[in-house]
């Protein structure tokens, strides 16, 4: 009995200890958390690690696809390899994480992925509660809804009743019950997890509309038997800024990847090409073209990169026209909203380098 | 008694007689079990036709009608015209032709994708040596280890002038063989220990394996594996991140640990109180005891639920679909999302299914072998 109670005791004695131990490094805890975020610097853990991560969909036509051999291609994908060239002058330094609807936030906050290149909707609640910056919309996007032609419905309101496929854990979902609500529509969602099999649904007739961005109706229309079967109906129902981001805190970093957009939408508003970035270095008068490409200014160098990033990157995967061009024309859509603002109708705007 | 000596022929003259063609052999069996009476000859003729009018539609499209290749682009796009022509007629093989390597190793890198095809073959392998009774020896263990760990190099490489492969580019049919032989060769184990605690008479021990077993029961494994990869990294210090893969394993080591567990603790119950009291009687010791007499006896009996798990955990694999990990399914999943290829998804998932069918039916069978074997004793 006596060696028993003394055992007891003594290991009371050291979990109190413990506890106690344990008790101020708790309560620091919290504090200490968001001080510890902005100190440690994304680009210096990217320079040690030696290679960027980047959060990616999981499969996305246009945005972010395995091949058949494996590689990851795409827009979103292009962007990431851009931002590997900016501070590697290497497009293979970039490991590209799949990261589902769900999973992605929690795959930024926790540090897993460096950048979330990956369709994702610049919202109040995103850039301030979940603790992400936004660094710029590389895609104007919105969502819109698709029905068969034989359904001779002409625009949204007309869809009271209707059953609409929506994929669920994002905006989608949450704008099409706040426009019903609004437009006192009443619609019956059916919510399936992944995009072919939404889009099954709707061919098997199982609902009448599909809704997700307009992206991503042209692509699933130009896959279809006979796009000209089905309509893309005129009302957009939400603006869906897309764009790369990063975590809160960390501006060093975000300015690159800022800079980085910018610069390829710079490099299309002044010309310069994949093929002809070399030459423009060498030759074009343009003080600004000079300033972007790295001769001089110094740019680069407040970015915290090489002064030629902008010219390693263009000659790496081009400007914003050719990016868009390889990967998004080819799924058939246009550049619309997504023009430089030289062009009617085009929203893409880059501040002066200087 | 026997004036009869051995090799001599009763009634040479007469040549044996086979029984009339109607009473025995196939012909019979077909007139007795097929067309016995009017209503029967009716169902079999109607069944038969129908059989034989979906074996020959299939044929037709899975065969005759199918496209095999499509041409492809430098870009490395496919001209799918082709196929959507054949759609509804013939299949449309040329998705598994193009995209066979993508289904079966993900996004490894192309020119490697030896090493995850020799992984799958040491797999294989393992599992062969595995299953014979001869190599049922503590050498087995050693063998297991090797194995593993020559898999664990060839996976990732970095070593013997492989190149190193990060875990996010794996894939494919590597990624559901780690998955299911690493989850079930640990989480076996674990389930024996949680099985006995769990009729231990210390109450601690008991409490805590009740505890674990009704926790993982009560959720889903789709919870714990969002457990895995939403909450735990940000329960982890910053910058420091254990590798998804592993989070996704562990996960699926302690969910099918519990199940198993009841699996096995079934059998101990199923055991006569006598084997206990016998061993006991002996002077055994409490782990002689269990490993001598008890688990040879219990584990025996429960071969076939035993089974029916692993094969159900072979399977539930492919949940890691929806933490972005590219097990076999998801793959195959992928494979069909590039706009020339949507809509081919039945070519696919009947590969895919074939697959699956190959490893699941092999367990299924082996185990009906162990069982006849193993219980040759008890048979009734």
């Amino acid at each position: 009995m006596m060696p028993m109670r003394r055992s007891l005791a003594t290991l009371v004695g050291v979990a109190t200890t413990l506890f106690a131990a344990a008790l101020p490094a708790q309560a620091q805890a919290p504090a200490a958390a968001p001080a510890a975020a902005p100190a440690a610097s994304t680009l210096d853990a990217i320079r040690a690690r030696g290679t960027l991560v980047c959060g990616v969909s999981t499969g996305l036509a246009g945005f972010a696809l395995p091949d058949s051999q494996g590689n990851w291609r795409g827009f979103d994908v292009d962007y990431c390899r851009a931002l590997a060239i900016a501070i590697f002058n290497d497009p293979t330094k970039v490991r590209f994480v799949p990261t589902t609807a769900q999973v992605r936030f929690t795959a930024l906050q926790s540090g897993e992925v460096d950048i979330l290149s990956r369709n994702t909707t610049w919202t109040l609640s995103r850039d301030t509660s979940l603790g992400f910056d936004f660094a710029g919309i590389n895609f104007f996007d919105g969502q819109g809804f698709m029905v068969k032609r034989s359904l001779n419905v002409q625009n949204a309101r007309q869809l009271d009743g209707a059953t609409v496929c929506v994929q669920p854990g994002t905006t989608t979902e949450q704008n099409l019950a706040d426009w019903a609500r609004g437009a006192r529509v009443n619609i019956r969602p059916v919510v399936i997890e992944r995009l072919e099999d939404n889009v099954a649904a709707y061919n098997a007739g199982r609902c009448d509309a599909y809704t997700t961005d307009v992206s991503g109706l042209a692509a699933i229309r130009a896959t279809q038997q006979n796009p000209n079967d089905h309509v893309i109906l005129p009302d957009v129902i939400s603006k869906e800024p897309l764009g790369p981001l990063y975590r809160h805190g960390d501006q060093r970093f975000g300015d690159l990847v800022r800079w980085l957009h910018f610069g390829l939408i710079g490099a299309e508003e002044f010309g310069i090409t994949a093929a002809n970035a070399q030459q423009m270095l060498a030759s074009d008068p343009r003080p600004e073209v000079q300033r972007i490409l790295g001769r001089t200014g110094e740019l680069g160098r407040m970015l915290g990169v090489d002064n030629a990033w902008m010219l390693n990157v263009i000659r790496g995967v081009g400007n914003y026209g050719e990016i868009f061009e390889r990967n998004l024309t080819p799924i058939g859509l246009q550049r619309g909203r997504n023009a430089l603002w030289t062009t009617p109708g085009g929203l893409q705007y880059a501040p002066p380098f200087r | 008694m026997s004036d009869i000596t051995a090799g001599t022929t009763l009634h040479s003259s007469s040549a044996a007689r086979s029984a009339p063609v109607n009473l025995v052999g196939p012909m019979a069996w077909a007139r007795a079990n097929l067309f016995a009476n009017w209503w029967s000859t009716a169902i079999t003729l109607a069944l038969g036709y129908l059989f034989i009018r979906f074996a020959v539609s299939f044929v037709d499209w899975a065969f005759i009608n199918a496209i095999w290749s499509v041409p492809v682009s430098p870009q490395g796009v496919a001209n799918t015209e082709a196929c959507r022509e054949a759609k509804g007629v013939g299949a449309c093989w040329a998705v598994i032709t193009e995209k066979h390597r993508f289904i079966l190793f993900g996004t490894y890198p192309y020119d490697e994708h030896w090493r995850p095809l020799l992984v799958c073959f040491l797999f294989v392998g393992l599992y062969i040596v595995s299953a014979m009774r001869r190599f049922w020896r503590w050498e087995l263990a050693l063998i297991w280890v090797a194995v593993l760990t020559a898999i664990g190099v060839l996976m990732w490489g970095g070593v013997f002038g492989l190149t190193y492969v990060p875990q996010e580019r794996w894939g494919g049919l590597p990624i559901t063989l780690i998955l299911a032989t690493f989850g079930l060769a640990f989480a076996f184990p674990l389930a024996i220990l949680v099985a006995l605690g769990r009729r231990s008479s210390l109450p601690a021990i008991k409490a805590l394996c009740v505890l674990y077993v009704e926790l993982i029961r009560g959720v889903p494994l789709i919870s714990l594996l969002f457990m895995a990869s939403v909450m735990f990294p940000l329960f982890l210090p910053e910058g420091m991140n254990i590798d998804k893969l592993l989070r996704a394993q562990i996960a699926i080591i302690l969910f099918a640990g519990a199940y198993l567990a009841e699996v096995v603790r079934a059998g101990l119950q199923a055991l006569p109180k006598g084997q206990y009291e016998a061993a006991d009687a002996l002077g055994l010791s409490y782990w002689k005891k269990t490993g001598l007499i008890i688990l040879p006896q219990a584990l025996r009996l429960v071969i076939p639920p035993l089974v029916n798990t692993f094969i159900g955990f072979f399977k539930d694999t492919s949940l890691v679909l929806i933490i972005g990990i590219f097990d076999l399914l998801t793959a195959g999943k992928t494979a069909i999302i590039e706009p020339s290829w949507q809509g081919f998804g039945v070519e696919v998932y009947i590969a895919l299914g074939l697959i699956y069918f190959i490893f699941c039916y092999a367990m299924s069978k082996y185990s009906a072998g162990l069982e006849t074997e193993l219980n040759k004793g008890r048979r009734r």
